[in-house]
């Protein structure tokens, strides 16, 4: 591969030298050159240094927005202004389809309690209680989940008390999240907080016996532009039983019975790590973490579940669906291959999303010469074994870490400490995460919490020929004549997961970075009579001729 | 007219020193408003005769938006006007929030038109300054001068120079100024030199010393300000001369805040324990 202009080293020195010493000392910490083999230290997980213009959210957003967000029959109540409830109403394009157990979907409403000054003031709970039983009266759900927003935290609502109060009244599931969106230093936090209520109010709830053989559950997947139905398709197929998925194309009814699954899948190992390691703790279900993301990965990730199960007929058909999936998609790879290698790509996304994708652009012979996390954790970056040596800072200490116990009845060991030895050596590694730096190339530059200053600068000092990342970024890259795709919600597109989904990718990509269209844009201060902007655009007629009448190389 | 904001420690007697002082004004024929900014809204008791005014916040919640300035704004003893911005039950909402959204009611409403002809405006605020909220009258120039009620013991003198501090931070921004100490006398030794020096330290001046007297709780009982109850009664001359030093009140400052070990320094050098420890503690630091 030939080397990079300017070096990670070289970038590295550009994209500090803007900043006071401070800052700099800090950022120095955050963008790193990597090595895979040893990854070295990064600093993630710490707070945004105000000014700055961070790409994160907050813990609202990762409580409500992404991990409660895509569940169709737990009716979500946003306890605050409306702002938060409006902006968080189904931006992320979860999709869902009700089935026997879940025919109720909630997910086309927005509901919030719309507070007003008046409540700020007297405080809120009357009014939640009033929504609740609104809701409870025109849906009859089985569940309502109330989420908190930051004047809820300011005032003291005390939401879990009338969730308490609700639950008696109305005989159905109703509980609450504390996930104001200041907690934390992103909306890493808003996860964790939504881990932990799904722990407590959900999982084990259910009475229901699961039938079915490899019972399996699906952590981390959201269910975005389809996602979720292209993985449950593969499984099916293969013979796994999906008990329920945390929270994509989810229902209540799943959830509360995902105790009974044998084996946890870990896709997004940021948003739900904690409910992996709290229900094996709990119930003895051990985790592996997976990644559906890639046609590599996707097979690869089905070979490790079956070999987790060992069961020779679940391995032949395994393979067998992988062999099927591979024919038809391997023509379509090796035809964007021609357009696409060499190409270089950057992603800034997600705590999981800048990693899994990486293996997409591997497939299509891409090259990604920078990548980072908005608010993953050193863990995300270099590996699990890193997790005893991370200070633990006072805004972590502000997030609830819940004590789990085994329990006495349900827990069930699934595999025996000499099994779980021979599928390590096997390769089936479990309740592990190797982390992205041991998987991106060597001096690939590693950024995390980018921000759109430092973006820029990539993008000016790089050029690349596209650049991931979500809504907040996508049209200061496009103004820069670099396409940018959106790993958040896909723009338009999708699903990308699976052997169907990686398809769907290489195409996208393939026109993203194809087209000609950024080569025509030149803006009307670039143009040669510079300060004239001459007659209305759409007068000029054709511009560029040259550019117009120039043979496409690869057409 | 003259906006007014009166603070201090809880408890320190800044409502019952609001109440005597005003009804001193309206006897000098001043025309005066009280804002109470105190979510039990008892800020207006002995000039009303008792409690029961209904609160902006209250009316405002009950009426939605149609609020007539009547409604919420009520005369009291000697013509003067008075109005309770009230707020939640303790322990919930946001007590703060509702000062803010009261006194902007209130300015919207007309209560402060030149056509009201007022003199002077006190705001009674609850307590230290707590957050933002408690904060409203200071800023954006709804009150002018502050005046501090404290006593020579310790937390009250604390209070009062974390007040000071809430006072620099809007005195660049709104204009608002220390206008000085009113000493509600506790009977702490050397109460009156150590509220003067203190007062000294924070570039202000003792305004005036309340003796304490049992005359101020008679009248409490009977809903009224010493005035109103025993014209006569050498308390009610007191705040007659508090009143009079306030209307001709023309030391206006910045306050300087002190360091917290000055501050203890100072108590111990005029309280209990005399010059000689108060030099020593003063080495002690210092060597520290």
């Amino acid at each position: 591969m030939s080397e990079l202009v300017p070096t990670a080293a070289e970038a590295k020195q550009e994209l500090l030298e803007i900043y006071p010493k401070k800052v700099r000392r800090k950022r120095e910490t955050q963008i790193i050159t990597n090595d895979p083999e040893a990854p070295p230290v990064i600093g993630a997980n710490s707070r945004t240094i105000p000014g700055i213009i961070t790409q994160r959210g907050c813990a609202y957003a990762g409580c409500k927005g992404v991990v409660l967000g895509p569940t169709r029959d737990i009716l979500q109540i946003t306890h605050g202004p409306i702002g938060c409830g409006y902006y968080s109403w189904l931006t992320r394009r979860n999709q869902t389809v009700p089935d026997e157990l879940g025919p109720e979907n909630y997910m086309m409403y927005s509901f919030s309690t719309d507070m007003q000054e008046s409540e700020i003031i007297f405080g809120g709970e009357k009014k939640l209680k009033q929504a609740i039983e609104e809701a409870y009266e025109i849906f009859k759900p089985r569940v309502i989940a109330i989420c908190s927003t930051c004047p809820v935290g300011l005032i003291g609502d005390d939401v879990h008390a009338v969730a308490r109060e609700m639950k008696e009244k109305l005989g159905i599931n109703v509980f609450g999240f504390s996930c104001e969106g200041y907690k934390g230093v992103s909306q890493s936090a808003g996860h964790h907080i939504a881990n932990n209520q799904f722990f407590k109010h959900v999982v084990g709830q259910s009475e229901r016996t699961v039938e079915g053989k490899f019972k399996i559950n699906m952590l981390g997947e959201y269910n975005i532009g389809g996602d979720s139905f292209v993985i449950e398709d593969l499984f099916k197929r293969c013979g796994f039983t999906l008990v329920a998925t945390f929270s994509g194309n989810a229902c209540y009814e799943d959830m509360a019975s995902s105790q009974q699954a044998d084996l946890n899948l870990v896709m997004c190992h940021r948003s739900i790590n904690y409910m992996a390691q709290m229900m094996e703790t709990k119930y003895g279900i051990p985790w592996m973490k997976v990644n559906f993301i890639g046609a590599e990965s996707t097979a690869k990730a089905l070979r490790k579940m079956a070999n987790y199960f060992g069961d020779a007929e679940l391995i032949d058909r395994t393979e067998a669906v992988i062999a099927e999936e591979l024919a038809k998609i391997t023509p379509v790879q090796a035809e964007v291959r021609r357009r696409c290698e060499g190409k270089l790509a950057m992603l800034f996304v997600g705590g999981s999303r800048a990693h899994h994708y990486q293996d997409l652009f591997t497939d299509m012979g891409m090259r990604v010469i920078s990548a980072g996390y908005e608010f993953a954790h050193r863990d995300d970056y270099e590996g699990r074994q890193v997790i005893p040596t991370i200070k633990v800072d006072a805004d972590s200490r502000n997030i609830e870490e819940i004590e789990v116990q085994r329990d006495l009845v349900a827990f069930r060991p699934r595999k025996t400490e000499e099994e779980k030895a021979l599928l390590a050596e096997a390769g089936v590694l479990l309740g592990d995460y190797e982390g992205m730096m041991p998987q991106m190339a060597k001096n690939a530059l590693v950024i995390d919490d980018i921000n759109h200053y430092e973006s820029e600068k990539m993008i000016e000092l790089y050029k690349p020929d596209v650049f991931c990342a979500g809504i907040k970024e996508k049209y200061v890259v496009q103004k820069m004549g670099v396409p940018c795709k959106q790993l958040h919600n896909y723009d338009i597109g999708g699903p990308y997961a699976g052997f169907e989904g990686a398809a769907n990718f290489y195409r996208d990509i393939d026109r993203l970075v194809n087209t000609r269209i950024w080569k025509m844009i030149t803006p009307p201060w670039q143009e040669k009579n510079n300060g004239d902007f001459g007659p209305p655009l759409a007068a000029r007629g054709p511009r560029h001729p040259a550019h117009l009448s120039r043979q496409p190389e690869d057409e | 007219m003259r906006k007014v904001a009166v603070y201090g420690k809880g408890g320190i007697g800044k409502s019952t020193t609001t109440q005597n002082t005003v009804a001193a004004l309206a006897e000098m024929g001043r025309k005066v408003m009280v804002v109470g900014c105190d979510p039990k809204a008892d800020s207006t008791r002995l000039l009303m005769g008792g409690l029961g005014q209904k609160t902006v916040l209250d009316t405002l919640r009950a009426e939605g938006e149609d609020v007539e300035l009547d409604d919420v704004l009520r005369p009291g003893y000697g013509s003067t006007m008075c109005t309770e911005s009230g707020g939640p039950e303790p322990g919930v909402g946001c007590a703060g929030r509702g000062i803010i959204t009261s006194i902007n009611l209130l300015e919207q409403l007309g209560a402060y038109d030149q056509d009201k002809n007022l003199d002077y405006v006190f705001y009674d605020v609850l307590g230290d300054v707590v957050c933002g909220g408690f904060a409203m009258p200071m800023r954006e120039g709804k009150a002018q001068e502050i005046y501090i009620v404290c006593s020579g013991e310790m937390m009250a003198m604390y209070a009062a120079n974390n007040i000071c501090k809430g006072i620099v931070k809007f005195a660049e921004a709104g204009g608002v100024r220390l206008g000085g100490l009113i000493c509600n006398s506790r009977k702490v030794d050397n109460e009156r030199e150590m509220i003067e020096e203190f007062a000294r330290r924070l570039g202000t001046e003792m305004i005036h010393f309340l003796p304490r007297d049992n005359d101020v709780q008679r009248a409490e009982i009977k809903r009224k300000t010493v005035i109103e109850w025993n014209s006569g009664a050498p308390q009610a001359d007191e705040y007659r001369a508090l009143a009079r030093k306030i209307d001709a009140n023309s030391l206006f400052v910045i306050p300087k805040p002190m360091e917290l070990d000055e501050l203890e320094l100072l108590l111990v050098e005029y309280g209990l324990l005399g010059e000689e420890v108060a030099e020593e503690m003063a080495e002690e630091m210092a060597a520290a």
